[in-house]
């Protein structure tokens, strides 16, 4: 974890119900659920503390109601923290006046929203180019970079249709190309897949690591689905009741869940899915034949076909293409049996 | 150059200017072009062609009522017979509440039994209020009817009281029962539904003068009217509580082997019957404002005090009566909204809401009775000692004579101001208006936003207006109309995106809006009259105060159901608070704010007829003209043509509405 922090976020709390703040205020320990029922008042958001790193997809999975719409919605101030801190590219965000913020949110924010949020008055270029618009660019200038979103988005050919005569896919996409328009520092999605069918969110998923791939964004991405998390987090935070219950990798979620209402979401999911080559592999690298090189952060599951085809060993590369250890077949086939003898 | 001007018609923006323009010349150089011309056809419709359709129908009603018969009976019989099937409830509950019964007639007249004692009213509809809502509402009901005893209004408020007991259940069971028909039968709600239409559209006072015709002046016309006034809403909720019953419970009533008149009365009316509480609310609240307009026509009670003092410029009396109708209509509205708010949910705990409507029937005989004698010994327990009673007029007409005194030059400067730089511009621009012009123009206006169907539409009934003459008095009302409605849109709409957007501020209006709209239309012109004094300004100002509501209401109602995911897309998009207003709030609201606006011109026409009675110049006055005249023809082709604008209105802005709804991809 050597990237430099893009949003830091300390001892954040929601709580809505009458003088929210003054009850804060007024005790030393965080209140615990009772004593909020007791003064009348709901937790959202309970003392969540995280920090996201550039570039890096953090992902906050949670059900419904478990807090994280607010949580996200405070991170960009689209509604105001009880308490706490959060600091975006150094700057303190909660001291902001809403001209600051305004200007943060044109030019380093950009956000996704689940019911696509698209104004139907405006068509699909007009749509993509409303936050240069409101900003003032010129027409041709914002038009002309709004055609270049769309066809990152591979929507090319619709842009004077109106968002009511797009699927809803299409009309995602719209949602993505327009919160990408102004090149934000930080990517919020907020469920953005979750309105669509199972295959079109799978589509939607592939288009979107396909996305980041080529612009290296720091997203922060909610879901309540785990296995969306699974497949696109760096990193995720689980929340329960407001509170964050515990934030890892994928692979640190699988194998060591801290409670035992994040393990049973990990129950259902398959270790070769999560599991890198970096964590079985063989570490260190005799020099010899081998079947082949693969990168140390794929998947066990994505190379089972290749490994499985051949009984001789294949290098593990690291970023840098430097050999950092060995793989095999007898391996990975443990592995998988492990995972059924773990089930 | 066809192909040209066909080329800019299409285009919306063009095709407006183009109008526009067209319009303004012509009507500031129709004078002009007619002495050129020498065409006086072009300003006036030429009387050769006049269908003189107000003396046929004349003369029709004369036939109906002289010689009309059906075999059996003749139709002077038959009204006689609706009259008395009106006439003897009302008399009975007259002698209930404000009267009491006599043997024999006038002088000799002689007293069987009281009234029912002021006492036994109020605590009656207390005990109501305490079932219904609460020891809050009883207080606000109990308040509402000792201010009328305190203030002297007793007596004229039981006969306006009388009356509403007789309209509103005949109002609320032949709504039903055509209600059920016309769900019963597509056809029948085919064929009801454009009549409902008209019965709202026509201004009240046009069929006041057909029905004092018919049954001659005094209380039994002035029910009917109100009846006929007060109906076609409960008909029309009728039809959507039955028709947005849930499927399911259809079919589970099916499944039961319901017949189709248990399904009716036992499935669809019951499950129904919150929203068809709001009907019966409507049809209180219609009846209250329709009782003070039919003292016209021989209505007694508070609604002839306020006529009366009106006439008189009597300032201190108006209010006073006035007031007293808004503390009725304010107790009976929150009464009957209670109802219509306790009907499907657990009655509370006390033994006062587990009162049923036996035990209630037989405390009101037994109270009444009780005090009925001991008033014979205590008089004032009878009735109210007129000693005690207190009276506001005088301070009412010190309060007016000193705004009067004080504030005139500023009222007249504003006055003047608007008259100069607003109404007669305005004015000028519609009376100009050739009426051959203003056919096309409708013609166009409705081809543009609605098709040739909705342009062949307006075109028609523009053309039955000219064709009876009626012109110049319809573009007095439009312009009228026009001014009035722009003024409480200007007023209304920020009010309501105000609203909007803040809760606190929606408290407030809202809290105002529905106390307005409570008020009985005849009310607002009494303050107006005395600030302003006679004339098309106070008529406008009346207006203004009446039909701004629904304005407010409409874009408030528009901005708040905007999805607020599409506001906080907007804030991510780094809009100002500005921009977020102007570039998606209002975009968004817009079918909202068209539908508003439709509304406040249908009451601002409702409202302009009543007018008539400070002194305008247009259709209203002619329909008024026709009521003192009794003359039915000209009452009725005026009513139609003041309907006709209402109807041409509402579906332009009922188009234009929809067609920006489906441009958002809204549902329809």
């Amino acid at each position: 974890m050597d990237q430099p922090v893009l949003l830091d976020c300390k001892g954040l709390w929601k709580i809505y119900g009458a003088n929210a703040g003054t009850f804060l205020q007024s005790r030393d320990s965080s209140p615990d659920t009772s004593a909020l029922e007791r003064a009348n008042l709901t937790g959202a958001v309970r003392d969540a503390n995280l920090q996201i790193l550039k570039g890096e997809i953090f992902v906050i999975m949670g059900l419904s109601g478990s807090g994280k719409s607010t949580l996200v919605r405070c991170l960009s101030r689209l509604i105001e923290a009880t308490a706490g801190s959060i600091h975006f590219e150094g700057q303190d965000l909660l001291a902001m006046s809403e001209r600051e913020l305004i200007d943060v949110r044109r030019k380093k924010m950009g956000m996704v929203f689940q019911q696509f949020a698209l104004l139907p008055h405006l068509t699909v270029l007009q749509n993509v180019a409303f936050p240069l618009d409101v900003q003032g660019v010129h027409r041709s200038e914002r038009e002309a970079r709004a055609h270049e979103m769309i066809e990152l988005v591979g929507l090319n050919g619709r842009e004077t249709a109106y968002p009511r005569e797009l699927s809803g896919g299409q009309q995602q996409r719209v949602g993505i190309a327009r919160s990408l328009v102004g090149d934000p520092h930080l990517w919020f999605l907020d469920e953005p897949f979750s309105a669509l069918d199972p295959l079109i969110r799978r589509e939607m998923q592939n288009e979107f690591l396909r996305l980041q791939n080529k612009l290296h964004k720091t997203i922060l991405f909610i879901t309540h689905d785990f296995e969306e998390a699974i497949r696109l987090a760096d990193r995720i935070a689980v929340m329960k009741d407001g509170e964050i219950v515990q934030i890892a990798t994928p692979e640190q979620l699988v194998s060591n869940p801290a409670t035992d209402y994040v393990e049973e979401f990990t129950r259902h999911i398959p270790r070769t899915k999560v599991i890198q080559l970096e964590t079985i592999m063989k570490a260190g690298c005799p020099a010899g034949a081998y079947a082949g090189d693969l990168s140390y952060s794929m998947k066990v599951a994505d190379v089972v076909s290749e490994v499985g085809k051949t009984s001789r060993a294949f290098r593990v590369l690291d970023d840098d293409g430097v050999p950092v250890g060995t793989i095999n077949r007898e391996k990975v086939v443990s592995v998988m049996l492990g995972q059924e003898l773990v089930e | 150059m066809n192909f040209h001007l066909r080329d800019s018609l299409r285009n919306p923006r063009s095709f407006w200017l183009l109008l526009f323009a067209s319009t303004w010349l012509l009507s500031s150089y129709s004078f002009p072009l007619y002495k050129a011309l020498d065409a006086r056809w072009i300003i006036k419709f030429p009387s050769a062609w006049q269908w003189q359709l107000d003396e046929r129908i004349s003369t029709f009603m004369a036939w109906l009522v002289e010689d009309a018969g059906f075999g059996l009976f003749t139709f002077r019989q038959l009204t006689r017979f609706l009259s008395a099937l009106i006439e003897a409830p009302y008399n009975t509950m007259r002698a209930f509440l404000a009267d009491g019964f006599h043997s024999g007639l006038g002088q000799q007249a002689v007293e069987i039994f009281p009234s029912m004692s002021w006492i036994a009213v109020t605590f009656l509809l207390v005990l109501l209020a305490v079932k219904a809502g609460g020891w809050r509402l009883a207080a606000l009901v109990g308040g509402c009817f000792l201010y009328l005893v305190v203030f002297g209004q007793w007596q004229s408020a039981m006969v306006t009281l009388a009356s509403i007991a007789i309209a509103v259940p005949f109002g609320v069971l032949s709504g039903l029962m055509l209600g059920i028909l016309a769900y019963r039968s597509e056809r029948f709600e085919r064929l009801l539904r454009p009549l409902l239409d008209l019965m709202q559209t026509v201004p009240i006072f046009a069929y006041l003068v057909p029905i004092l015709f018919l049954f001659g002046f005094g209380p039994v016309s002035a029910l009917v009217a109100t009846i006929i006034y007060a109906m076609p809403p409960m008909v029309r909720v009728v039809l959507v509580a039955l028709q947005s019953v849930p499927e399911p419970l259809h079919e589970a009533g099916r499944m039961a082997g319901c017949t189709s008149r248990q399904m009716m009365w036992k499935v669809l009316l019951p499950s129904a019957l919150p929203t068809l509480m709001v009907g019966v609310n409507q049809v209180i609240m219609l009846s209250l404002n329709m009782v003070i307009i039919a003292s016209i026509i021989g209505a007694g009670g508070l609604g002839y005090d306020v006529l009366a003092a009106l006439r008189r410029l009597d300032i201190g009396g108006g209010i006073e009566a006035g007031l007293a109708i808004v503390v009725i209509a304010i107790a009976l509205d929150r009464l009957s909204q209670a109802f219509s708010l306790n009907v499907h949910s657990q009655a509370r705990g006390s033994s006062v809401t587990q009162m049923t409507p036996l035990m209630y029937a037989v405390i009101a005989l037994a109270l009444t009775i009780f005090l009925a004698l001991i008033g014979k010994v205590f008089p004032a327990i009878q009735s109210y000692p007129e000693a005690m009673v207190l009276t506001t007029g005088s301070f009412w007409d010190q309060a007016i004579k000193w705004i009067n005194i004080n504030f005139f030059e500023v009222f007249e400067a504003i006055k003047t101001a608007l008259l100069t730089y607003l109404l007669l511009p305005i004015k000028r621009f519609f009376v100009g208006i050739p009426w051959a012009w203003g056919i096309i123009a409708l013609g166009l206006i409705g081809w543009r936003v609605g098709g040739w169907r909705l342009g062949f539409l307006c075109a028609t009934l523009a053309g039955f207006v000219a064709a009876n003459g009626l012109w110049r008095d319809a573009m007095i009302t439009v312009y009228l109309c026009g001014v009035s409605v722009l003024i409480a849109a200007a007023i209304g709409m920020p009010l309501g995106v105000w609203a909007g957007q803040s809760e606190r501020a929606d408290r407030v209006l809202s809290t105002l809006v529905d106390t307005l709209q409570t008020l009985p239309s005849f009310v607002y012109l009494i303050p107006v009259v005395m600030l302003f004094r006679v004339g098309e300004f106070s008529a406008m100002v009346a207006i203004v105060l009446y039909a701004m509501a629904p304005a407010l209401r409409y874009a408030a109602h528009g901005i708040r159901e905007i999805s607020p995911q599409v506001i906080e897309a907007g804030k991510v998009s780094g809009c100002t608070r500005w921009q977020l207003l102007w570039r998606i709030k209002l975009p968004l609201a817009v079918p909202s704010l068209l539908l508003g606006l439709n509304q406040t011109i249908m009451l601002a026409l409702s409202m302009l007829v009543i007018t008539a009675l400070v002194g305008t110049r247009d259709l209203g006055q002619e329909v008024y003209i026709a009521l003192t005249k009794a003359n039915t023809g000209q009452g009725i082709v005026a009513g139609l043509a003041v309907a006709f604008i209402a109807i041409i209105a509402d579906r332009i802005l009922s188009a234009l509405a929809k067609s920006s709804r489906a441009r958002l991809g809204l549902a329809i």
